[in-house]
């Protein structure tokens, strides 16, 4: 099963199934798992346990902790969540395009239409936002 | 034989990654000093070498506390979160090449075929890291300082991934060893793609939480930031995490814009091919320890950022510039084709 030959590439990768070639980043994740928790484990077994009262309270400079921790935030940091979220996306959209845009732009120019066209809307809805006011911050 | 090659290359880079966190926090101590005209660390063993192997130790027994306002799994599960993509993201990048048994093997964990893709997927989850630390600790300098964090990583998100398309439109592929092999065979990244490039270094800079983009810390005003209630070893595992996603940007700038491990010269000097490939590894590395010592050099000398500065200078310059060199990248390929 050849899932993908390499376009510049002369080393090794061709009729590699991929299972084979994921199966070492599942082994790495599962490292990379454990490591932390070895950590957590170690300082919890190594280090004293003696908790006291002042230990234990909130650390407000010294000071007695004054209303709520969790208090009202700026709408700006929901605005900004959501155009995140709308431009990572179109983002995203934009990485295929690149990836074959070199083969493709050789035979026609339609490819770069697309994408100036992709570009263009994404640009109004940047201009969009802008003019509403919602990438300010004072 | 062959099938246990990125085992071995996944315990080097593991082994790596870990050992280059203390020696870097010791070389940023000595050039911070240096920058400031002092000497920074000599009193543990010559020179101040044994420094960050007594920090260590130092962190390893102290008490762990957990406070009782805290919400205690989101609390502890925090600085795992950290950790974890640190080490995660290396599964795709590839060091360099070797000819092992008379076949050439390239230096990587995983051949995926979704390679920089992977790198901005993995290493965008220290985010969550930053906000469940955040809420967790029920602090309001933690919490403030998550926010402002959280916020920044997801702006600067955006020029960084625009950034990269007009290297992939000239490679055609996402591959990271696709883009070193072309650097190979034409010129270094930073010559293709300069305006790319500059963008994405100081993406890399807001990424990692460096001066002049560390505001979730801002010692001055939020005392710690996200981490101000964490102790002990779950406080280092914070910088842990920082150190090793601050060695893999580096690695990633050299891979994308230096020429990864290309050494100029050195393919028409007629040497052995290990050696050649080994001196080649050497020179990947040699360009990441300057990268690193960038790092520091940056942090004394650039004033930390204002938050809306912070915010305008992403939305309003870094993505209109990354996108209009997506632009111009296209059309002038176009022209030339």
């Amino acid at each position: 099963m050849v899932l993908y030959t390499g376009l510049f590439l002369n080393t090794i990768i061709e009729d590699t199934p991929i299972y084979e070639n994921y199966l070492p980043i599942l082994v790495l994740m599962i490292v990379a798992t454990l490591i932390p928790l070895a950590i957590l484990v170690i300082t919890n077994i190594l280090g004293p346990q003696k908790p006291s009262e002042r230990k234990l309270s909130v650390y407000e400079s010294g000071m007695p902790p004054v209303g709520d921790a969790h208090p009202k935030f700026s709408v700006k940091f929901y605005i900004i969540g959501m155009l995140f979220i709308l431009f990572d996306i179109e983002i995203v959209f934009m990485y295929p395009w690149a990836v074959i845009y070199k083969q493709w732009i050789s035979t026609s120019i339609f490819i770069l239409v697309e994408g100036l066209v992709f570009v263009g809307i994404l640009l109004v809805g940047y201009i969009y936002a802008w003019k509403k006011g919602a990438l300010d911050w004072e | 034989m062959e099938i246990f090659y990125p085992y071995i290359f996944m315990g080097i880079l593991l082994v790596t990654w870990l050992t280059s966190v203390p020696v870097m926090v010791l070389v940023e101590r000595k050039v911070s000093g240096w920058l400031q005209y002092r000497v920074g660390p000599t009193r543990v063993g010559p020179w101040g070498l044994l420094q960050p192997i007594a920090d260590a130790l130092k962190f390893l027994s102290k008490e762990d506390v957990v406070p009782h306002h805290v919400n205690k799994w989101l609390y502890i599960f925090a600085p795992a979160l950290m950790v974890f993509p640190a080490f995660f993201v290396i599964g795709v990048i590839p060091v360099g090449i070797l000819t092992l048994g008379g076949k050439e093997i390239l230096v990587q964990i995983g051949h995926t075929n979704i390679g920089i893709l992977y790198v901005l997927a993995v290493s965008s989850l220290v985010v969550y890291s930053i906000t469940f630390s955040a809420w967790a600790s029920n602090n309001k300098y933690s919490l403030l300082g998550g926010l402002r964090s959280a916020a920044q990583m997801m702006s600067y998100e955006l020029p960084m991934g625009l950034s990269i398309l007009g290297t992939i439109m000239l490679v055609g592929s996402l591959r990271l060893e696709d883009i070193v092999n072309f650097q190979m065979n034409s010129a270094w990244g930073i010559v293709w793609q300069p305006l790319g490039a500059l963008i994405f270094i100081v993406t890399a800079f807001a990424e990692t939480n460096r001066l002049p983009f560390d505001l979730a810390e801002a010692e001055a005003e939020l005392v710690g930031g996200y981490h101000t209630e964490y102790s002990s070893m779950k406080f280092a595992m914070f910088f842990l995490g920082e150190y090793c996603n601050m060695l893999t940007a580096s690695v990633m700038i050299t891979l994308l814009f230096l020429g990864g491990w290309n050494v100029p010269f050195v393919q028409g000097m007629n040497l052995e091919p290990l050696t050649q490939q080994v001196i080649q590894i050497a020179g990947l590395a040699l360009k990441v320890v300057f990268l690193m010592f960038f790092f520091v050099w940056v942090r004394w000398t650039l004033p930390r950022f204002r938050y809306d500065q912070l915010m305008n200078f992403g939305w309003k310059t870094l993505i209109p510039l990354a996108l209009a060199n997506v632009v111009i990248t296209a059309i002038v390929m176009a022209i030339v084709s």
